[in-house]
Protein backbone atom coordinates (compact mmCIF):
# COMPACT_ATOMS: atom_id res chain seq x y z
CA UNK A 1 0.00 0.00 0.00
CA UNK A 2 1.15 3.53 -0.75
CA UNK A 3 0.21 6.31 1.62
CA UNK A 4 1.03 9.99 1.27
CA UNK A 5 0.59 12.23 4.31
CA UNK A 6 0.67 16.02 4.29
CA UNK A 7 3.25 16.13 1.48
CA UNK A 8 4.77 19.53 0.84
CA UNK A 9 7.25 20.44 -1.88
CA UNK A 10 8.55 23.64 -3.32
CA UNK A 11 11.23 24.47 -5.86
CA UNK A 12 12.85 27.71 -4.77
CA UNK A 13 10.09 30.19 -3.93
CA UNK A 14 7.46 28.24 -5.90
CA UNK A 15 5.22 25.99 -3.83
CA UNK A 16 4.20 22.93 -5.89
CA UNK A 17 2.50 20.62 -3.39
CA UNK A 18 0.93 21.83 -0.17
CA UNK A 19 -0.38 19.14 2.13
CA UNK A 20 -1.19 16.33 -0.30
CA UNK A 21 -2.86 13.25 1.23
CA UNK A 22 -3.70 10.08 -0.64
CA UNK A 23 -3.91 6.34 -0.14
CA UNK A 24 -3.54 3.66 -2.81
CA UNK A 25 -4.33 0.09 -1.79
CA UNK A 26 -2.40 -2.96 -3.00
CA UNK A 27 -3.59 -4.19 -6.40
CA UNK A 28 -5.52 -0.98 -6.99
CA UNK A 29 -5.11 1.19 -10.05
CA UNK A 30 -5.02 4.88 -9.21
CA UNK A 31 -5.13 7.74 -11.68
CA UNK A 32 -3.83 11.18 -10.76
CA UNK A 33 -5.23 13.94 -12.95
CA UNK A 34 -4.71 17.68 -12.91
CA UNK A 35 -3.62 20.59 -15.02
CA UNK A 36 -0.25 20.73 -16.74
CA UNK A 37 2.38 22.06 -14.37
CA UNK A 38 0.13 21.29 -11.41
CA UNK A 39 2.63 18.94 -9.73
CA UNK A 40 1.36 15.49 -10.84
CA UNK A 41 4.78 14.25 -11.97
CA UNK A 42 6.37 15.79 -8.87
CA UNK A 43 3.92 13.83 -6.71
CA UNK A 44 4.66 10.63 -8.68
CA UNK A 45 8.40 11.09 -8.26
CA UNK A 46 7.91 11.38 -4.49
CA UNK A 47 6.23 7.96 -4.43
CA UNK A 48 9.46 6.28 -5.59
CA UNK A 49 11.84 8.58 -3.74
CA UNK A 50 13.21 10.39 -6.79
CA UNK A 51 12.38 13.64 -5.00
CA UNK A 52 12.57 14.38 -1.30
CA UNK A 53 9.69 16.37 0.20
CA UNK A 54 10.10 19.53 2.27
CA UNK A 55 7.58 18.13 4.74
CA UNK A 56 5.23 15.18 5.04
CA UNK A 57 5.62 11.44 4.61
CA UNK A 58 5.42 8.79 1.91
CA UNK A 59 4.83 5.29 3.22
CA UNK A 60 5.36 2.25 0.99
CA UNK A 61 4.03 -0.93 2.62
CA UNK A 62 4.26 0.87 5.96
CA UNK A 63 7.89 2.03 5.48
CA UNK A 64 8.53 5.75 5.54
CA UNK A 65 10.75 6.34 2.51
CA UNK A 66 11.22 10.08 3.01
CA UNK A 67 13.89 9.53 5.67
CA UNK A 68 15.90 7.03 3.62
CA UNK A 69 19.17 7.77 1.86
CA UNK A 70 19.83 6.82 -1.76
CA UNK A 71 21.28 3.39 -0.91
CA UNK A 72 18.38 2.47 1.39
CA UNK A 73 15.95 3.60 -1.30
CA UNK A 74 17.46 1.13 -3.80
CA UNK A 75 15.98 -1.73 -1.76
CA UNK A 76 12.51 -0.11 -1.74
CA UNK A 77 12.72 0.69 -5.46
CA UNK A 78 13.04 -3.02 -6.29
CA UNK A 79 9.27 -3.12 -5.68
CA UNK A 80 8.69 -0.40 -8.29
CA UNK A 81 8.70 -0.08 -12.03
CA UNK A 82 8.33 3.30 -13.68
CA UNK A 83 7.38 4.34 -17.20
CA UNK A 84 8.63 7.84 -17.98
CA UNK A 85 6.90 10.46 -20.08
CA UNK A 86 9.72 10.36 -22.64
CA UNK A 87 10.35 6.62 -22.01
CA UNK A 88 13.92 7.42 -20.75
CA UNK A 89 15.41 4.46 -22.62
CA UNK A 90 19.20 4.25 -22.50
CA UNK A 91 20.05 5.51 -25.97
CA UNK A 92 23.44 3.80 -26.13
CA UNK A 93 21.77 0.37 -25.80
CA UNK A 94 19.48 -1.67 -28.03
CA UNK A 95 15.89 -2.40 -27.01
CA UNK A 96 16.87 -5.87 -25.76
CA UNK A 97 19.77 -4.44 -23.73
CA UNK A 98 17.44 -1.82 -22.24
CA UNK A 99 14.90 -4.43 -21.19
CA UNK A 100 17.62 -6.78 -19.93
CA UNK A 101 19.32 -4.01 -17.91
CA UNK A 102 17.51 -4.51 -14.57
CA UNK A 103 17.97 -8.30 -14.79
CA UNK A 104 21.69 -8.01 -15.53
CA UNK A 105 22.16 -5.65 -12.59
CA UNK A 106 20.57 -8.19 -10.25
CA UNK A 107 23.23 -10.78 -11.26
CA UNK A 108 21.05 -13.77 -10.43
CA UNK A 109 19.94 -14.79 -13.91
CA UNK A 110 21.80 -16.72 -16.59
CA UNK A 111 22.13 -15.28 -20.11
CA UNK A 112 19.51 -17.76 -21.35
CA UNK A 113 17.03 -16.81 -18.64
CA UNK A 114 17.55 -13.12 -19.36
CA UNK A 115 16.93 -13.62 -23.10
CA UNK A 116 13.77 -15.60 -22.34
CA UNK A 117 12.42 -12.97 -19.93
CA UNK A 118 13.25 -10.13 -22.33
CA UNK A 119 11.40 -11.90 -25.15
CA UNK A 120 8.41 -12.51 -22.85
CA UNK A 121 8.31 -8.85 -21.72
CA UNK A 122 8.53 -7.61 -25.32
CA UNK A 123 5.75 -10.04 -26.20
CA UNK A 124 3.48 -8.54 -23.52
CA UNK A 125 3.93 -5.07 -25.04
CA UNK A 126 3.68 -6.30 -28.66
CA UNK A 127 7.25 -5.40 -29.56
CA UNK A 128 8.51 -8.76 -30.76
CA UNK A 129 11.37 -8.53 -33.25
CA UNK A 130 12.63 -5.13 -32.11
CA UNK A 131 15.35 -6.53 -29.87
CA UNK A 132 18.25 -5.24 -31.97
CA UNK A 133 16.84 -1.78 -32.68
CA UNK A 134 18.14 1.34 -30.98
CA UNK A 135 15.65 3.65 -29.20
CA UNK A 136 16.23 6.33 -31.88
CA UNK A 137 14.81 3.94 -34.49
CA UNK A 138 11.50 3.54 -32.62
CA UNK A 139 8.35 5.68 -32.83
CA UNK A 140 7.03 7.51 -29.75
CA UNK A 141 4.47 4.77 -28.98
CA UNK A 142 7.01 1.99 -29.45
CA UNK A 143 9.45 3.77 -27.14
CA UNK A 144 6.80 3.98 -24.42
CA UNK A 145 6.01 0.30 -24.85
CA UNK A 146 9.72 -0.58 -24.67
CA UNK A 147 9.90 1.52 -21.48
CA UNK A 148 6.97 -0.46 -20.11
CA UNK A 149 8.68 -3.76 -21.05
CA UNK A 150 11.77 -2.62 -19.12
CA UNK A 151 9.59 -1.71 -16.13
CA UNK A 152 7.74 -5.05 -15.99
CA UNK A 153 10.55 -7.47 -16.88
CA UNK A 154 11.57 -7.97 -13.23
CA UNK A 155 7.92 -8.28 -12.10
CA UNK A 156 7.60 -5.30 -9.74
CA UNK A 157 4.69 -4.98 -7.32
CA UNK A 158 3.98 -1.33 -8.14
CA UNK A 159 4.01 0.35 -11.55
CA UNK A 160 4.15 4.11 -11.99
CA UNK A 161 3.24 5.71 -15.31
CA UNK A 162 4.14 9.34 -15.99
CA UNK A 163 1.77 10.63 -18.69
CA UNK A 164 1.87 7.42 -20.75
CA UNK A 165 -0.35 8.71 -23.58
CA UNK A 166 0.87 12.30 -23.89
CA UNK A 167 1.95 13.18 -27.41
CA UNK A 168 0.53 10.02 -28.97
CA UNK A 169 -2.28 9.77 -31.52
CA UNK A 170 -5.67 8.44 -30.29
CA UNK A 171 -5.10 4.94 -31.70
CA UNK A 172 -1.68 4.51 -30.11
CA UNK A 173 -3.05 6.06 -26.89
CA UNK A 174 -5.79 3.45 -26.91
CA UNK A 175 -3.28 0.63 -27.36
CA UNK A 176 -1.21 2.01 -24.43
CA UNK A 177 -4.37 2.12 -22.26
CA UNK A 178 -5.17 -1.47 -23.15
CA UNK A 179 -1.60 -2.42 -22.35
CA UNK A 180 -1.80 -0.77 -18.91
CA UNK A 181 -5.02 -2.69 -18.19
CA UNK A 182 -3.52 -5.95 -19.51
CA UNK A 183 -0.35 -5.59 -17.41
CA UNK A 184 -2.39 -4.62 -14.35
CA UNK A 185 -4.66 -7.66 -14.68
CA UNK A 186 -2.01 -10.15 -15.75
CA UNK A 187 0.68 -9.21 -13.22
CA UNK A 188 -1.70 -8.09 -10.44
CA UNK A 189 0.34 -4.94 -9.83
CA UNK A 190 -0.60 -1.73 -8.07
CA UNK A 191 -0.65 0.98 -10.74
CA UNK A 192 -0.39 4.73 -10.42
CA UNK A 193 -1.04 6.62 -13.64
CA UNK A 194 -0.47 10.34 -14.01
CA UNK A 195 -2.40 11.74 -16.94
CA UNK A 196 -4.55 14.55 -18.22
CA UNK A 197 -6.16 12.33 -20.79
CA UNK A 198 -9.73 11.96 -19.52
CA UNK A 199 -10.54 8.92 -21.65
CA UNK A 200 -7.47 7.15 -20.32
CA UNK A 201 -8.33 8.12 -16.72
CA UNK A 202 -11.85 6.75 -17.09
CA UNK A 203 -10.62 3.41 -18.46
CA UNK A 204 -7.54 2.45 -16.46
CA UNK A 205 -8.35 3.66 -12.94
CA UNK A 206 -10.13 2.06 -10.01
CA UNK A 207 -9.70 5.34 -8.21
CA UNK A 208 -9.25 8.87 -9.57
CA UNK A 209 -7.46 11.65 -7.67
CA UNK A 210 -7.61 15.20 -8.90
CA UNK A 211 -4.73 17.50 -8.00
CA UNK A 212 -5.82 21.12 -7.90
CA UNK A 213 -4.40 24.17 -6.15
CA UNK A 214 -1.47 22.08 -4.80
CA UNK A 215 -3.79 19.61 -3.00
CA UNK A 216 -5.93 16.56 -3.77
CA UNK A 217 -9.13 18.40 -4.55
CA UNK A 218 -11.40 15.46 -5.32
CA UNK A 219 -11.19 11.67 -5.49
CA UNK A 220 -13.38 8.65 -6.04
CA UNK A 221 -14.11 5.70 -8.31
CA UNK A 222 -14.27 6.71 -12.01
CA UNK A 223 -18.07 6.36 -12.30
CA UNK A 224 -18.62 8.60 -9.28
CA UNK A 225 -15.83 11.04 -10.15
CA UNK A 226 -16.89 11.60 -13.74
CA UNK A 227 -20.50 12.18 -12.61
CA UNK A 228 -19.37 14.91 -10.22
CA UNK A 229 -21.24 18.21 -10.34
CA UNK A 230 -18.47 20.21 -8.66
CA UNK A 231 -17.65 23.21 -10.86
CA UNK A 232 -13.84 22.77 -10.75
CA UNK A 233 -14.01 19.04 -11.45
CA UNK A 234 -16.56 19.55 -14.23
CA UNK A 235 -14.46 22.26 -15.83
CA UNK A 236 -11.45 19.95 -15.95
CA UNK A 237 -13.37 16.88 -17.16
CA UNK A 238 -15.13 18.85 -19.89
CA UNK A 239 -11.95 20.72 -20.80
CA UNK A 240 -13.47 24.20 -20.62
CA UNK A 241 -11.11 27.16 -20.35
CA UNK A 242 -11.92 29.78 -17.73
CA UNK A 243 -13.32 32.86 -19.46
CA UNK A 244 -11.43 35.10 -17.05
CA UNK A 245 -8.15 33.32 -17.65
CA UNK A 246 -5.77 35.21 -19.89
CA UNK A 247 -4.20 32.46 -21.97
CA UNK A 248 -2.63 34.67 -24.63
CA UNK B 1 29.27 43.40 -4.96
CA UNK B 2 29.70 41.84 -1.53
CA UNK B 3 26.46 39.90 -1.98
CA UNK B 4 27.65 38.68 -5.39
CA UNK B 5 30.91 37.46 -3.90
CA UNK B 6 29.04 35.71 -1.14
CA UNK B 7 26.80 33.97 -3.67
CA UNK B 8 29.74 32.95 -5.84
CA UNK B 9 31.69 31.62 -2.89
CA UNK B 10 28.60 29.92 -1.52
CA UNK B 11 27.95 28.15 -4.84
CA UNK B 12 31.60 27.16 -5.11
CA UNK B 13 31.60 25.68 -1.61
CA UNK B 14 28.34 23.80 -2.25
CA UNK B 15 29.89 22.38 -5.44
CA UNK B 16 33.01 21.27 -3.56
CA UNK B 17 30.84 19.65 -0.89
CA UNK B 18 28.84 17.76 -3.50
CA UNK B 19 31.98 16.53 -5.29
CA UNK B 20 33.32 15.37 -1.91
CA UNK B 21 30.07 13.50 -1.19
CA UNK B 22 30.15 11.91 -4.64
CA UNK B 23 33.80 10.91 -4.16
CA UNK B 24 32.95 9.28 -0.84
CA UNK B 25 30.09 7.35 -2.48
CA UNK B 26 32.43 6.28 -5.29
CA UNK B 27 35.11 5.07 -2.87
CA UNK B 28 32.52 3.16 -0.82
CA UNK B 29 31.20 1.60 -4.01
CA UNK B 30 34.75 0.66 -5.10
CA UNK B 31 35.45 -0.96 -1.74
CA UNK B 32 32.30 -3.07 -2.01
CA UNK B 33 33.28 -4.09 -5.57
CA UNK B 34 30.11 -2.87 -7.24
CA UNK B 35 31.91 -2.11 -10.49
CA UNK B 36 31.00 -4.14 -13.59
CA UNK B 37 34.07 -5.40 -15.50
CA UNK B 38 32.41 -4.87 -18.89
CA UNK B 39 31.75 -1.19 -18.13
CA UNK B 40 35.25 -0.73 -16.71
CA UNK B 41 36.93 -2.25 -19.78
CA UNK B 42 34.84 -0.10 -22.11
CA UNK B 43 35.82 3.03 -20.20
CA UNK B 44 39.52 2.06 -20.24
CA UNK B 45 39.18 1.62 -24.00
CA UNK B 46 37.42 4.97 -24.35
CA UNK B 47 39.79 6.93 -22.11
CA UNK B 48 43.02 5.08 -22.88
CA UNK B 49 42.94 3.78 -26.45
CA UNK B 50 40.85 6.60 -27.91
CA UNK B 51 43.19 9.24 -26.45
CA UNK B 52 46.26 7.80 -28.17
CA UNK B 53 46.56 10.31 -30.99
CA UNK B 54 46.13 13.33 -28.70
CA UNK B 55 48.67 12.06 -26.17
CA UNK B 56 51.23 10.94 -28.76
CA UNK B 57 51.23 14.28 -30.56
CA UNK B 58 51.40 16.21 -27.26
CA UNK B 59 54.26 14.07 -25.88
CA UNK B 60 56.31 14.12 -29.06
CA UNK B 61 56.08 17.84 -29.75
CA UNK B 62 56.58 18.83 -26.11
CA UNK B 63 59.78 16.74 -26.03
CA UNK B 64 60.98 18.26 -29.28
CA UNK B 65 60.33 21.89 -28.36
CA UNK B 66 61.77 21.42 -24.87
CA UNK B 67 64.94 19.90 -26.34
CA UNK B 68 65.32 22.76 -28.80
CA UNK B 69 64.71 25.49 -26.18
CA UNK B 70 67.02 23.88 -23.62
CA UNK B 71 69.74 23.40 -26.23
CA UNK B 72 69.62 27.05 -27.34
CA UNK B 73 70.16 28.19 -23.72
CA UNK B 74 72.67 25.50 -22.70
CA UNK B 75 74.73 25.94 -25.85
CA UNK B 76 75.70 29.43 -24.63
CA UNK B 77 77.44 27.91 -21.60
CA UNK B 78 78.73 24.79 -23.41
CA UNK B 79 76.38 22.40 -21.64
CA UNK B 80 74.87 20.87 -24.78
CA UNK B 81 75.07 17.29 -23.52
CA UNK B 82 72.94 18.11 -20.44
CA UNK B 83 69.99 18.98 -22.69
CA UNK B 84 68.25 15.61 -22.54
CA UNK B 85 68.71 15.43 -18.76
CA UNK B 86 66.51 18.53 -18.41
CA UNK B 87 64.03 17.08 -20.88
CA UNK B 88 63.96 13.77 -18.98
CA UNK B 89 63.35 15.30 -15.56
CA UNK B 90 60.79 17.80 -16.89
CA UNK B 91 58.89 15.22 -18.90
CA UNK B 92 58.80 12.65 -16.07
CA UNK B 93 57.78 14.86 -13.18
CA UNK B 94 56.04 17.87 -14.72
CA UNK B 95 55.26 18.18 -18.41
CA UNK B 96 54.40 14.53 -19.05
CA UNK B 97 51.70 14.19 -16.37
CA UNK B 98 50.38 17.78 -16.55
CA UNK B 99 50.12 18.15 -20.34
CA UNK B 100 48.72 14.62 -20.76
CA UNK B 101 46.13 15.34 -18.07
CA UNK B 102 45.17 18.68 -19.66
CA UNK B 103 44.75 17.07 -23.08
CA UNK B 104 42.73 14.17 -21.63
CA UNK B 105 40.63 16.65 -19.61
CA UNK B 106 39.75 18.40 -22.88
CA UNK B 107 38.79 15.19 -24.66
CA UNK B 108 37.52 12.83 -21.96
CA UNK B 109 36.27 15.31 -19.32
CA UNK B 110 34.10 17.01 -21.92
CA UNK B 111 32.79 13.70 -23.26
CA UNK B 112 31.92 12.43 -19.77
CA UNK B 113 30.07 15.64 -18.85
CA UNK B 114 28.19 15.70 -22.18
CA UNK B 115 27.17 12.04 -21.99
CA UNK B 116 26.02 12.11 -18.38
CA UNK B 117 24.44 15.56 -18.86
CA UNK B 118 22.37 14.27 -21.79
CA UNK B 119 21.33 11.30 -19.66
CA UNK B 120 20.18 13.65 -16.93
CA UNK B 121 18.22 15.88 -19.30
CA UNK B 122 16.40 12.89 -20.84
CA UNK B 123 15.60 11.38 -17.40
CA UNK B 124 17.90 8.40 -18.01
CA UNK B 125 19.57 8.96 -14.64
CA UNK B 126 16.16 8.92 -12.93
CA UNK B 127 15.42 5.73 -14.89
CA UNK B 128 18.63 4.19 -13.50
CA UNK B 129 17.50 5.05 -9.99
CA UNK B 130 14.05 3.53 -10.52
CA UNK B 131 15.78 0.36 -11.73
CA UNK B 132 17.42 0.09 -8.29
CA UNK B 133 20.82 1.15 -9.65
CA UNK B 134 22.82 3.84 -7.88
CA UNK B 135 24.05 6.34 -10.51
CA UNK B 136 27.43 6.54 -8.76
CA UNK B 137 27.91 2.76 -9.04
CA UNK B 138 26.96 2.65 -12.69
CA UNK B 139 28.23 5.97 -14.06
CA UNK B 140 30.94 7.36 -11.79
CA UNK B 141 32.88 4.33 -10.52
CA UNK B 142 33.82 2.76 -13.90
CA UNK B 143 34.89 6.16 -15.25
CA UNK B 144 36.87 7.04 -12.13
CA UNK B 145 38.69 3.72 -12.02
CA UNK B 146 39.32 3.67 -15.77
CA UNK B 147 40.65 7.22 -15.71
CA UNK B 148 43.00 6.43 -12.83
CA UNK B 149 44.30 3.34 -14.64
CA UNK B 150 44.56 4.92 -18.08
CA UNK B 151 46.14 8.24 -17.19
CA UNK B 152 49.39 6.87 -15.66
CA UNK B 153 49.77 4.59 -18.70
CA UNK B 154 49.18 7.49 -21.09
CA UNK B 155 51.67 9.58 -19.09
CA UNK B 156 54.36 6.89 -19.44
CA UNK B 157 53.67 6.81 -23.17
CA UNK B 158 53.93 10.58 -23.39
CA UNK B 159 57.18 10.64 -21.37
CA UNK B 160 58.82 7.91 -23.48
CA UNK B 161 57.81 9.65 -26.67
CA UNK B 162 58.91 13.06 -25.38
CA UNK B 163 62.37 11.84 -24.39
CA UNK B 164 62.65 9.75 -27.57
CA UNK B 165 61.72 12.60 -29.86
CA UNK B 166 63.99 14.93 -27.86
CA UNK B 167 66.86 12.52 -28.42
CA UNK B 168 66.19 12.38 -32.17
CA UNK B 169 66.05 16.18 -32.43
CA UNK B 170 69.14 16.59 -30.22
CA UNK B 171 71.27 14.12 -32.14
CA UNK B 172 70.09 14.46 -35.73
CA UNK B 173 69.03 18.10 -35.90
CA UNK B 174 71.11 19.88 -33.29
CA UNK B 175 74.19 17.67 -33.58
CA UNK B 176 74.73 16.85 -29.90
CA UNK B 177 76.99 13.91 -29.05
CA UNK B 178 74.57 10.94 -28.64
CA UNK B 179 76.56 8.99 -26.01
CA UNK B 180 76.94 11.89 -23.54
CA UNK B 181 73.43 13.10 -24.25
CA UNK B 182 71.96 9.71 -23.30
CA UNK B 183 74.41 9.13 -20.41
CA UNK B 184 73.56 12.48 -18.77
CA UNK B 185 69.85 11.87 -19.21
CA UNK B 186 70.13 8.51 -17.39
CA UNK B 187 72.39 10.04 -14.72
CA UNK B 188 70.11 12.93 -13.77
CA UNK B 189 66.69 11.42 -14.38
CA UNK B 190 65.92 9.16 -11.45
CA UNK B 191 63.18 6.62 -10.81
CA UNK B 192 61.78 9.05 -8.29
CA UNK B 193 61.02 11.58 -11.07
CA UNK B 194 58.94 9.01 -12.90
CA UNK B 195 57.29 7.90 -9.67
CA UNK B 196 56.32 11.51 -8.88
CA UNK B 197 54.85 11.80 -12.37
CA UNK B 198 52.85 8.60 -11.95
CA UNK B 199 51.43 9.68 -8.58
CA UNK B 200 50.43 13.01 -10.15
CA UNK B 201 48.78 11.38 -13.14
CA UNK B 202 46.83 9.05 -10.85
CA UNK B 203 45.48 12.08 -8.96
CA UNK B 204 44.71 13.95 -12.21
CA UNK B 205 42.84 10.91 -13.52
CA UNK B 206 40.60 11.14 -10.47
CA UNK B 207 40.09 14.89 -10.94
CA UNK B 208 39.11 14.55 -14.62
CA UNK B 209 36.59 11.76 -13.97
CA UNK B 210 35.07 13.26 -10.84
CA UNK B 211 34.68 16.80 -12.22
CA UNK B 212 33.26 15.45 -15.52
CA UNK B 213 30.78 13.17 -13.74
CA UNK B 214 29.77 15.85 -11.24
CA UNK B 215 29.21 18.47 -13.92
CA UNK B 216 27.17 15.99 -15.98
CA UNK B 217 25.04 14.86 -13.07
CA UNK B 218 24.31 18.40 -11.89
CA UNK B 219 23.83 19.99 -15.31
CA UNK B 220 20.94 22.32 -16.03
CA UNK B 221 18.02 21.36 -18.25
CA UNK B 222 18.11 21.56 -22.04
CA UNK B 223 20.83 21.83 -24.63
CA UNK B 224 22.19 24.98 -22.98
CA UNK B 225 22.63 23.13 -19.67
CA UNK B 226 24.56 20.31 -21.32
CA UNK B 227 26.74 22.77 -23.23
CA UNK B 228 27.55 24.71 -20.08
CA UNK B 229 28.29 21.52 -18.12
CA UNK B 230 30.71 20.39 -20.84
CA UNK B 231 32.57 23.69 -20.89
CA UNK B 232 32.72 23.89 -17.10
CA UNK B 233 33.98 20.31 -16.84
CA UNK B 234 36.97 21.16 -19.03
CA UNK B 235 37.67 24.54 -17.44
CA UNK B 236 37.33 23.39 -13.81
CA UNK B 237 39.27 20.16 -14.24
CA UNK B 238 42.08 22.02 -16.05
CA UNK B 239 42.27 24.63 -13.28
CA UNK B 240 42.12 21.93 -10.62
CA UNK B 241 44.97 20.04 -12.33
CA UNK B 242 47.18 23.15 -12.49
CA UNK B 243 46.50 24.16 -8.89
CA UNK B 244 46.90 20.61 -7.58
CA UNK B 245 50.15 20.29 -9.53
CA UNK B 246 51.75 23.06 -7.50
CA UNK B 247 50.87 21.49 -4.16
CA UNK B 248 51.70 17.98 -5.31
CA UNK B 249 55.10 19.15 -6.53
CA UNK B 250 55.87 20.69 -3.13
CA UNK B 251 54.68 17.67 -1.16
CA UNK B 252 56.13 14.97 -3.41
CA UNK B 253 59.53 16.65 -3.87
CA UNK B 254 59.78 17.12 -0.09
CA UNK B 255 58.84 13.48 0.43
CA UNK B 256 61.39 12.41 -2.16
CA UNK B 257 64.13 14.39 -0.42
CA UNK B 258 63.26 12.73 2.91
CA UNK B 259 63.23 9.28 1.38
CA UNK B 260 66.51 9.61 -0.50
Amino acid sequence: MIEVRQLQKSFGPQLILDGVNLQICTGESAVIIGRSGGGKSVLLKHLIGLLQPDAGEVLVDGENITRMNERQLLRVREKFGMVFQGAALFDSMTVAENVAFPLERKKKYTTGEIAKRVAAALDVVDLQGTQKKKPAELSGGMRKRAGLARAIVYEPQILLYDEPTTGLDPIVSDSIDQLIIRVRDRLKVTSVVVTHDMRSARRVGHQVFMLHEKKIYASGPPAEFFASTDAVVRQFIDGVADAKENLF
Amino acid sequence: MNFLARTWIGEWLIGLGRIATMSREAVMSLLTLKVTWKDLLYQIYFIGIKSQSVVLVTGAFTGMVLTAQTYFQFHKVKMDTATLAVVGVSMCSELGPVLTALMVAGRVGAAIAAEIGSMRVTEQIDALRTLATHPVDYLVVPRLLASQIALPLLTIESVVLGIGSGYVIGVFLLGIDPTYLWFNMLKYTGNIDLEIGLVKSFVYGGIIALVGCYKGMSCGMGAEGVGRATTEAVVYSSIAILVTNFFLTLVLQRAALLLL
